[in-house]
């Protein structure tokens, strides 16, 4: 069962909201049903599911009902038709009291513009959750203070939200969330008000958080790079409605339509798509069983320069290479153990194209994708240049259609792979992505 | 020209206050016996000590609120009142601002507190101040007079209705103001609204909020010399003289002592509002 569950919600703002939300129902365009009424449908007919531990990303244009509808989650709006079952309770019939007991326990904000206190201290903002349940001081403060520290503002406590930067500041926004210990995480444009350094290291922060802690995380975005980079899933809305939901690879390659394509086309391809996309079938292999002049054959059938060594169920063993072979047959060794290479680099299905430059240029072998230990496919250099050949040329063919976004840090992000090469520790192989 | 019937409002404004004079008595009684009551104690209160000891111990007062020029000022001052020979009508006029003031505060913020948080409240507030704050002080002294008599009372009442809008406004004005964000952080927590209220919205709302405390009480000050023709003496009395007397000299004293007091009280809520914003200040 789905821990957040949305059936056929509607938001409608502005009166006349029942006549706007039959039109609408009978499937009557929302313009048409604003010019009508005057009455705005900011969320039509939003149905999905997000599983306990998922980050579901929704994205769409400013104004397309991605905080609207974040906002019935919890009920800081109320619906205007339709279910929102969280555990599989329906809170939209809750009485007030069960609503804020939800809200206390279950679900946590983090918000676009940080929405502290400012009259409070760090460490008052964080405990905010835990004074509003009454949760008694020592106990609330040791809590909060914890929740610093998951969030590296230990020692942050005392000091006012204005005295730090935006990024501490939304640090702060999220351990205030997270002290609470809810299972259920909000987040609206959590980092779109942040500069794109700071927003990537919040990003990878977040995405090292949940590895931990298995949140559920309803995340919003208009920024397809971040969505890809944290969505497990992703949906996609335009005027009030959801047009796609997928994973990032299902929506990249298979857009529902040209709404969609036209935010995929921004997307910084090297970044999304992963060595499971780009990687082909392993041909040049050899088992271990068969010996060096099985390997020989083998190569000159293929004619490649290197083999890959397998073991029993596919398991990648090492590599070895022509010119070894060729001696191992001359002496008349029997098995390949002596001309076995173990450690030569390999990657995991998922890691992202921009990742794989680096262990690639390690190695005249094709690089080896590799799956508890099982060998699934290679990556021929060419084959890595070719996929970031298309990934830089895509958007710059759709040039008119890009997304327009009232930000410039995600314009910003289009550009950042050359121009953070050296403060980014986390992703050096980005440097050399232009130019190889 | 077809003539517009004459609309009797003024007659029924009359009857309206032969009605409430004749009907409710006891109740302006009780009221008028209470303000009496604070007026006078305060004012005891405020004369028990020598005036030069209340002339130091006030400027001590202004040192640690503001500092040492504000604490100069004081003592100078204080002390010129007390050789203007003003000093009791001084301390009467203050108690009665100070009276007037408070319940003017007491009553505004509630009622600007309800007034930002329903829009009902608001529109229906907001006449009613225009009214209170526009009318001509005269047109209710005189019913404030049939009600409670001639003295200090119908003064303090005159000038709580014409000091109260601002507390009214300025409440509801910075209650609004408050980042919409910040309160849905708070509500998204699971807050009650009290909670809210008290822990987000007052906090962040009071520089706003005394700014309005500091112009409630500088309208009452302003509201005592027009008190004083009612027969509540103080500073406002002394220069009701004055003028009836064309004595020039007398007149410009007593109004001296009212600026003098007026300066200090709006040194004083001025910086405890800075204090209220202390916090942005650190950014
Ligand atoms: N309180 C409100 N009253 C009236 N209309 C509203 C209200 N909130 C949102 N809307 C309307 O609903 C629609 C969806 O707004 P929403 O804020 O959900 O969009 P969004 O996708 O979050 O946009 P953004 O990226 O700008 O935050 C918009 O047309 C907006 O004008
Ligand atoms: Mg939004």
């Amino acid at each position: 069962m789905p821990q957040i569950e949305l059936e056929h919600v509607y938001k409608i703002f502005g009166r006349h909201a029942d006549e706007a939300l039959e039109l609408l129902q009978r499937g009557v365009a929302r313009d048409e049903v604003q010019e009508k009424t005057g009455a705005v449908g900011a969320v039509i007919d939003a149905s999905f599911g997000v599983e306990q531990g998922e980050i579901f990303v929704v994205m769409g244009l400013s104004g397309s009902g991605k905080s609207t509808v974040v906002r019935t989650i919890n009920r800081l709006f109320e619906p205007t038709a339709g279910t929102v079952r969280i555990d599989g309770e329906n809170i939209t019939e809750m009485g007030s009291k069960d609503l804020r007991r939800l809200r206390a326990e279950k679900i946590s904000m983090v918000f676009q513009h940080f929405a502290l206190f400012p009259h409070r201290t760090v460490l008052e903002n964080a405990a905010w959750g835990l004074e509003v349940q009454k949760v008694e001081s020592d106990e609330r403060l040791r809590r909060a203070e914890e929740s610093l520290d998951l969030v590296g503002l230990s020692g942050w406590g005392d000091s006012y939200p204005g005295q730090l930067s935006g990024g501490m500041q939304q640090r702060v926004g999220l351990a205030r969330a997270l002290a609470t210990n809810a299972d259920i995480l909000l987040m609206d444009e959590a980092f779109s008000a942040l500069d794109p350094l700071i927003r990537r290291e919040m990003q990878d922060q977040l995405v090292d958080l949940q590895e931990n802690l298995r949140k559920t995380i309803v995340f919003i975005t208009h920024d397809l790079n971040e969505a890809m980079r944290l969505g497990d899933r992703i949906a996609m809305m335009k005027d009030g409605q959801i047009v796609q939901i997928g994973t990032g690879e299902e929506i990249l390659s298979d857009p529902a339509n040209e709404y969609v394509a036209s935010f995929v086309s921004d997307v910084d391809r090297a970044r999304v798509l992963t060595a499971e996309a780009v990687m082909e079938e392993p041909i040049a292999v050899v088992l271990k069983r068969e010996g060096p002049s099985a390997a020989m054959r083998e190569m000159r059938q293929r004619q490649v320069s290197g083999l890959f060594i397998l073991g029993p169920g596919r398991k990648l063993i090492g590599a070895t290479l022509d010119d070894e072979v060729i001696a191992a047959v001359r002496r008349g060794d029997l098995s390949l153990d002596n001309i076995t290479h173990t450690e030569i680099p390999a990657v995991a299905p998922d890691t992202p194209l921009a990742e794989l430059f680096m262990p690639s240029a390690e190695s005249a072998l094709p690089l080896p994708v590799v799956k508890d230990g099982k060998l699934l496919g290679v990556i021929p250099r060419v084959t890595l240049l070719a996929a970031l050949a298309r990934a830089e040329t895509a958007p710059t063919d759709m040039k008119e259609i890009q997304i327009p976004s009232e930000e410039p840090e995600s314009e910003g992000s289009e550009t950042e792979p050359e121009g953070q090469s050296q403060e980014d520790h986390d992703d050096r192989t980005e440097a050399e992505v232009p130019h190889a | 020209m077809p003539e517009l019937p004459r609309i009797p409002l003024g007659d029924w404004v009359d009857s309206l206050v032969d009605w409430l004079t004749t009907n409710l008595t006891g109740f302006f009684e009780v009221i008028s016996d209470m303000l009496a009551w604070s007026v006078g104690h305060l004012e005891d209160l405020l004369l028990l000590p020598p005036a030069l000891v209340l002339t130091v111990l006030l400027a001590l007062f202004a040192w640690w609120i503001r500092g040492r020029g504000f604490a100069l000022f004081t003592l100078l001052a204080f002390a010129l009142i007390e050789s203007m020979n003003l000093w009791e009508r001084s301390m009467s006029t203050l108690s009665l601002v100070l009276v007037a003031s408070f319940i003017a505060v007491a009553i505004g913020l509630p009622v600007g507190i309800a007034a930002a948080r329903n829009e009902t409240v608001s529109t229906a507030v907001r006449p009613v101040l225009d009214f209170m704050q526009t009318m001509p002080a005269f047109v209710y002294l005189i019913p404030a007079i049939f009600f409670f008599g001639i003295g200090q009372v119908p003064g303090v009442v005159s000038t709580l209705v014409f000091s109260m809008p601002p507390a009214v406004r300025l409440t509801e004005l910075g209650i609004r103001q408050v980042d919409e964000e910040v309160v849905e952080a708070g509500e998204a927590f699971g807050a009650t609204p009290r909670q809210i209220l008290t822990k987000v919205q007052i906090p962040l709302a009071l520089p706003t909020i005394m700014a309005g405390v500091n112009q409630v009480i500088m309208l009452a000050l302003s509201m005592v010399v027009i008190a004083g023709i009612v027969g509540a003496g103080g500073l406002g009395g002394a220069v009701f003289i004055a003028i009836t007397r064309l004595n020039v000299g007398l007149g410009f004293e007593g109004g001296l002592a009212v600026v003098i007091l007026a300066i200090f009280l709006d040194r004083v809520t001025s910086a405890l509002s800075d204090r209220a914003t202390l916090y942005e200040q650190t950014e």
